[in-house]
């Protein structure tokens, strides 16, 4: 296909687009995994502030997400430090906020797939550790986390695949990722197909090789489980 | 808050919302009435039928809802011969382009959710109906479409909301719903906290209120199964 020269920055877009995938993920596991803990601590104001954030990420779409943290952010940040005194004016920059806001979605819809996965591990199991003179973080590497670990992965392998195509979203805040790179180019050739389908394709390679690696990881996560007939 | 800014920004919000129900409303429709025959290809055993509903649910769930909806408004401007036709009515216009790509991109979420609910009706009660006689239509309105309807519901809920969530990218291609008209709003205003804070609250407003109905929706299908039990 001929992409009148812009094929060097749809590939620096995909990278840019890869950056925060990853970035995102790592965010949202993260906060997901906190989040568990608090609605499992069984400390009310904990589950609260969990529940609150869960119900807004629910109900409030990405794209206001998106430009709330960017747009809102700097003057939030900005008012905390004259509130403390200071007189400082903070920009934030796209990247930061569009790593922030897409890991706090991810995160907060982890955050339940983790608490049903810690539920779903007998606790006969976790006893009999105990039982046998198995220390606490003992029990969790290798009793409770690889077992959470399997329950989880479907889950969060779902909510990955949904979180590479809100990337997209990014682009209305300016970050350099493959949509705004596409979106200059047709600004330049004025061939929008071309460029949009491209990016598409480039999406859907994401999104097939993250199924494929998924596909591996969970049998690998299973192996050893359900074979006994 | 800033009551007077409220005050003022209301009719226009309230525009804003009703153009999102619309969208919504049109996309859900339409969306269904594609999706149920996309169910049913997918699930056909004979190849011609169910590669294709295959591929486009591949490419529709594999892609981003805003490339999709840039391809449609955008990207048919390319060719001439499509400015030239009838298409363009639909094409060049920026409510059918929205409506169109939502419409497509919900109806292969729902498709997928629609094919599952058909293949978890239990075999055993669709031998019994072939083996009492029943047409294949008979078995699809008597015995398929009760129980699937009932176990797609959740899972189409979760979808009805997702896709309100999604409508908010009409505001990409000069929209104004909501999102479109909170974007303008905080041009004029520039505040940007409040009117983001106040579009948050509609759009969980909404999200609940679809919830609910669907909720309701769901107490009615599972009839059949309290009339069973009691």
């Amino acid at each position: 296909m001929d992409l009148y020269g812009y094929g060097g920055a749809l590939a620096a877009g995909t990278v840019g687009t890869i950056k925060i995938m990853m970035m995102s993920l790592v965010v949202g596991l993260v906060s997901g995994m906190v989040g568990a803990g608090a609605k499992l601590s069984g400390v009310k104001a904990l589950s609260l502030v969990t529940d609150a954030w869960t119900i807004i990420i629910r109900g409030v779409p990405e794209l206001i997400l998106v430009l709330f943290v960017y747009f809102g952010g700097s003057i939030i940040i900005s008012q905390g430090a004259a509130l403390m005194g200071f007189d400082i004016y903070i920009e934030i920059n796209p990247m930061v906020a569009a790593v922030f806001t897409l890991g706090l979605v991810y995160g907060a819809y982890a955050t339940d797939v983790f608490r049903v996965s810690i539920l779903a591990v007998a606790k006969g199991e976790l006893e009999a550790a105990r039982a046998i003179g198995m220390g606490r973080a003992k029990v969790f590497f290798r009793i409770l986390f690889p077992q959470i670990w399997r329950y989880a992965l479907p889950g969060l392998g779902n909510l990955f695949m949904i979180l590479q195509k809100d990337t997209a979203l990014v682009s209305v805040i300016g970050m350099n990722e493959l949509m705004r790179n596409a979106s200059q180019a047709v600004a330049n050739t004025r061939k929008p197909f071309t460029f949009y389908i491209t990016a598409a394709l480039i999406y859907l390679g994401i999104t097939t090789i993250t199924s494929l690696a998924l596909h591996f990881m969970e049998q690998r996560a299973n192996r050893g489980v359900g074979t006994v007939s | 808050m800033d009551m007077e800014l409220i005050r003022e920004c209301l009719p226009q919000l309230i525009d804003g919302t009703l153009l999102t129900l619309k969208l919504v409303g049109i996309t859900m429709i339409a969306g269904l009435i594609l999706a149920v025959p996309l169910a049913l290809m997918r699930n056909a055993t004979s190849k011609l039928l169910s590669l294709p509903a295959y591929a486009y649910i591949y490419f529709f769930r594999g892609t981003p809802l805003l490339v999709q909806l840039f391809i449609i408004y955008y990207g048919f401007s390319q060719f001439e011969w499509i400015r030239n036709s009838f298409l363009w009515i639909f094409l060049g216009d920026s409510y059918w382009c929205s409506v169109i790509a939502f419409t497509l991109n919900t109806a292969a979420y729902a498709g997928e959710i629609i094919r599952g609910a058909i293949l978890s009706v239990q075999k055993g009660q669709i031998e019994a109906a072939i083996s009492v006689g029943m047409s294949r239509f008979q078995i699809y309105k008597r015995i398929i479409t009760p129980q699937a309807g009932l176990i797609a519901v959740p899972g189409y809920s979760n979808e009805v909301v997702l896709m309100m969530k999604g409508t908010s990218l009409a505001s990409t291609v000069a929209l104004l719903e909501i999102t479109g008209i909170t974007r303008n709003l905080i041009a004029e205003t520039f505040m940007p906290i409040e009117l983001f804070f106040i579009a948050g609250c509609i759009y969980m407003v909404l999200s609940t209120v679809f919830i609910f109905i669907l909720s309701l929706v769901e107490k009615r299908l599972s009839r059949f199964r309290a009339a069973t039990t009691a």
